[in-house]
């Protein structure tokens, strides 16, 4: 490449010379080969500097800051730098471009427009701290009705005839959701699975296969069957608390899962069941699934290789028509569907699908909650809506616009340490979340990031129970599609329309 | 009172709910022997300090007994072509076995008074669907799409009396004391925000089933949108009209037991559940889960007026009792009361001069039912465990 077509950076890493000690420990630390010493004093190379903050936080003497690449480019409104950077690197390497977590672009966010109720005078709030409010949810399927036999003689003689069916009984309303090992590292998944033993919520394991060290969280884990079958063997069926079958995910609508070989080493190769340094790359459909009875067979066919113990559910990402797909996914016999919106994350997903295909999480649910009720299906399955759930109040927000379940993955490396530079396709992550390379894996420290975890949802937990506590409802049951104590407040009344919520002052 | 609105809200106000504070009474005489309205009327006006004059009514069971194979159709007019109208298409679709004015007192001063009808209906029959549900669907009809018409009650042998004006006022304007009933429900009201409207004063009525309420439900958008999957078209903007497609759905279209059904409304904690044995369990987290979307949140306190398969009066408050409910039952123990305050009962003893006492009166427990029916008596207290004298059976265990 020459250098005419060098990308200019967007960090700029500044050390302070004064402070430095030249104690080399930024240099061990940068995973991405930014800095190095010279036999002097570091120096820098911001064209790898992905600001992920390692050396900002190592360094001893407080002598490193990353700050913004102030070289100005010629403004243009249209042709941004974003565009620009995009053209320059597909015409150096032309490829299709990488990319990680979740959809970047300035796109508005809806939950930000949403704004809650509360009671005053007419109705008493609810004391969170003196008065019992639960979130406990079952996840699974549920019968339209319960069926009860009276005794002709003697009317105090009753019974339920209704069986009822595999459900799995969760404190909190929350999933985290699918990462594999592979696109994360052996530590990450540990402190997860810990976590949400813990917590009693449920964790998805990624298509990556069960290492046999996880199989005692099994009962807090849903298991996915993707386009790859990757790792799928009959402890992966039975170890599980549920089992989902990947259609598709918010970031790649369309696409399966990529592995990039440079993270398939001993440890992902055995749980995988794939050769070391191949890449991972699923199908893009099912090959067994091209219509919606093939996926009525695969969920029948799993149900039966688990002995209908555990609930079976599909995932699929939200598109323009997830409404009809989500009836038709439920009448195929699924216990639990989930809806990945298009800000939703990924290990490493082509940019050009994770920046334009998708629609927000916020309207699908809406579209798919209120299909599913005209179809009068809606009670009988849980649904669980994922695609950037950031913090609790798109947590409130999302349930009270129709999903039983939130589900998220960011929040929860966020708070392990990740710093959100979007290399996790690289597998250099310096923070030993998104990588597998083991002297950057051993920086995760288990029981820290176990955790932090388990601290983020009890207080994700809490200010749901504030939040319902000020709408005087005391069972989160009562929240769930209550589409009457949110408000809208963007510019759009067709986003309100959509979503079946009023303007507020309405 | 006021005489304006009677079959829908002003315009302004049809997209808001009713928010309100009441008073709610009602009894049963288990014998199935019949009072006139004096005794409910007094039980209701003196809780005067929970009404501001916007909105009262009653529920009679038992008024009817020529006509009681028959759907007394109670209806609220505001003109004569709107009630030729109603009353054409009745006659379409089924035999009107007798149509004719309900007595009232009208003011001399009033002269746009409501049309105030009763008819006595029975659909045509048609095949795979059932009278009921025929009945049903034409209330549902009638009160959404024929303009300046509403169905106040539709059930058999029984009929709701309502309007917008303190109690005392509609208890005349009706002339509730000659009516003579087994079984009464009573509600006067302070509505918030709205002057009110006719139909939308309470009780509330479906079929046999009559609600009164008091409170503010705050789950309404969870109830209101899986009522919506069955159907039910939630057309009022009030509560009390979801709890009441509630009961019916749950007593009549699930034939759920009232007492299971009052689980399905207020049901116990899960650290309740989890102390409880093995069978109960799987019953109460069956039902929590299933009708998830049915439970009530938010302060409430209602009674329930039943006639079908027997007829039964229902009490249940909010699982946190944010809203007043007092039972008492009389000396003879032939007749169970409920009332928002033990004021209602206090005033039957003295206005009897002490002849008229109670055997018991108490209070009931935070989201338990009280149930007493027809010939059998107090099934439930308002306090046991929620299988407490059912001999349950779950079939897998």
């Amino acid at each position: 490449m020459s250098l005419s077509h060098n990308i200019p950076s967007y960090f700029h890493i500044k050390v302070d010379r004064e402070s430095c000690k030249k104690c080399k420990r930024c240099t061990t630390h940068c995973s991405y080969g930014a800095l190095s010493f010279n036999g002097e004093r570091i120096v820098a190379d911001d064209s790898k500097c992905v600001a992920c903050q390692r050396c900002v936080v190592m360094c001893p003497g407080s002598a490193i800051r990353i700050v913004k690449n102030e070289s100005f480019l010629p403004p243009h409104g249209n042709y941004t730098r974003r565009i620009r950077n995009i053209l320059w690197a597909q015409s150096g390497n032309g490829g299709v471009l990488l990319s990680a977590t979740g959809n970047d672009r300035p796109i508005r966010t809806i939950f930000d427009d949403l704004l809650l109720d509360a009671c005053q005078v007419t109705n008493p709030s609810i004391d969170p701290l003196r008065e019992t409010i639960e979130t406990k949810i079952f996840f699974g399927r549920k019968p339209k009705k319960l069926e009860f036999l009276t005794d002709k003689k003697d009317s105090t003689k009753i019974t339920l005839k209704t069986e009822f069916m595999p459900n799995f009984e969760i404190d909190m309303p929350i999933m985290i959701g699918h990462m594999s090992l592979g696109s994360i590292s052996y530590n990450t998944c540990m402190a997860i699975y810990q976590a949400s033993k813990e917590l009693n919520i449920l964790a998805g394991s990624g298509e990556g296969g069960l290492h046999p060290d996880f199989y005692e969280y099994g009962s807090n884990i849903i298991t996915e069957i993707a386009s790859g079958r990757f790792g799928v063997d009959i402890n992966y069926l039975h170890k599980a608390a549920g089992i989902e079958i990947k259609i598709g995910q918010g970031a790649k609508p369309g696409h399966g899962g990529h592995l990039p070989g440079e993270k398939v080493n001993s440890l992902i190769s055995q749980t995988r069941m794939i050769p070391k340094g191949s890449d991972a790359l699923s199908p893009y459909p099912h090959h067994d699934v091209y219509s919606i009875e093939d996926l009525a067979q695969l969920i029948a066919a799993l149900k039966e290789a688990t002995r209908y113990k555990v609930p079976i559910g599909v995932k699929i990402a939200a598109v323009h028509n997830s409404a009809p797909i989500a009836v038709g996914i439920v009448r195929g016999g699924a216990d639990f569907l989930t809806i990945d919106g298009f800000r939703g994350g990924t290990g490493a997903a082509p940019r050009i699908i994770r920046d334009h295909a998708g629609i927000p999480i916020e309207l699908a649910i809406a579209a798919v909650d209120e299909r599913l009720r005209q179809e009068n299906l809606r009670d009988e399955i849980t649904l669980v809506a994922g695609g950037s759930i950031r913090y609790s109040a798109d947590l409130i927000k999302i349930i009270a616009l129709g999903a039983d379940v939130a589900m998220c993955c960011m929040p929860v490396l966020i708070a392990m340490g990740c710093r959100v530079c979007q290399q996790c396709f690289r597998g250099l992550c310096s923070w030993g979340i998104a990588t597998q390379q083991e002297y950057l894996v051993k920086r995760l420290d288990i029981d820290v990031a176990r955790n932090r975890i388990i601290n983020l949802f009890h207080s994700w937990n809490e200010e749901l129970k504030e939040v319902l506590g000020a709408m005087g409802i005391d069972s989160v049951e009562s929240l769930r599609s209550n589409r009457d104590r949110l408000r809208y407040i963007g510019p759009n009344p067709k986003i309100a329309e959509i979503l079946g919520v009023k303007h507020a002052g309405e | 009172m006021k005489w304006k609105n009677y079959t829908c809200l002003p315009k302004q106000f049809r997209n808001e709910r009713i928010f309100d504070g009441c008073g709610i009474s009602g009894y049963i005489n288990i014998d199935g022997t019949k009072d006139n309205g004096k005794k409910i009327i007094d039980m209701l006006c003196i809780l005067n300090e929970r009404e501001n004059g916007l909105g009262a009514g009653f529920a009679a069971y038992g008024i009817y007994p020529k006509y009681k194979d028959y759907y007394a159709l109670h209806f609220l007019f505001d003109n004569e072509q709107s009630k030729e109208r109603v009353l054409n298409y009745l006659e379409d679709i089924g035999y009107l076995i007798q149509s004719e004015p309900i007595p009232t007192k009208t003011p001399m001063d009033v002269s746009n008074s409501p049309i105030i009808w009763r008819a006595f209906y029975e659909p045509r029959q048609k095949k795979g669907i059932s009278s009921d549900e025929q009945v049903v669907q034409l209330v549902m009809e009638i009160n959404e799409k024929f303009e300046g018409a509403f169905i106040m009650s539709s059930g058999k042998n029984m009929g709701v009396f309502k309007g917008n004006g303190w109690s005392h006022e509609i208890a005349e304007y009706y002339k509730i004391i000659d009516y003579k009933a087994y079984m009464w429900l009573a509600h006067s009201r302070f509505p918030t925000n709205t002057p009110g409207w006719w139909g939308g004063a309470h009780p509330f009525n479906l079929l046999n089933t009559s609600v009164v309420h008091n409170g503010e439900i705050t789950s309404y958008g969870t109830n209101m949108r899986y009522l919506e999957s069955f159907g039910y078209k939630c057309t009022l903007f009030t509560d009390t009209e979801v709890i009441a497609y509630l009961i019916d759905l749950l007593c009549r279209k699930h034939g759920i037991p009232i007492p299971i059904a009052s689980i399905a409304l207020a049901p116990p904690l899960f650290d309740e559940i989890e102390q409880m044995d093995k069978k109960y369990q799987i019953a109460l987290k069956s039902i929590r889960a299933t009708y998830r979307s049915a439970m009530l949140n938010g302060p409430f306190s209602i009674v329930v007026g039943f006639a079908n398969p027997v007829p039964t009066l229902f009490g249940l408050t909010d699982r946190k009792k944010l809203r007043p409910l007092v039972a008492g039952i009389s000396e003879d123990e032939n007749t169970l009361f409920l009332s928002s305050e033990e004021a209602s009962f206090k005033r039957l003893i003295i206005d009897s001069n002490g002849l008229y006492t109670f055997k018991k009166i108490w209070h009931l427990k935070s989201g338990t039912a009280i149930i007493a029916r027809l010939d059998e008596g107090l099934i439930r207290e308002g306090f046991e465990e929620p299988f407490k004298n059912i001999k349950l059976t779950v079939t897998g265990i």
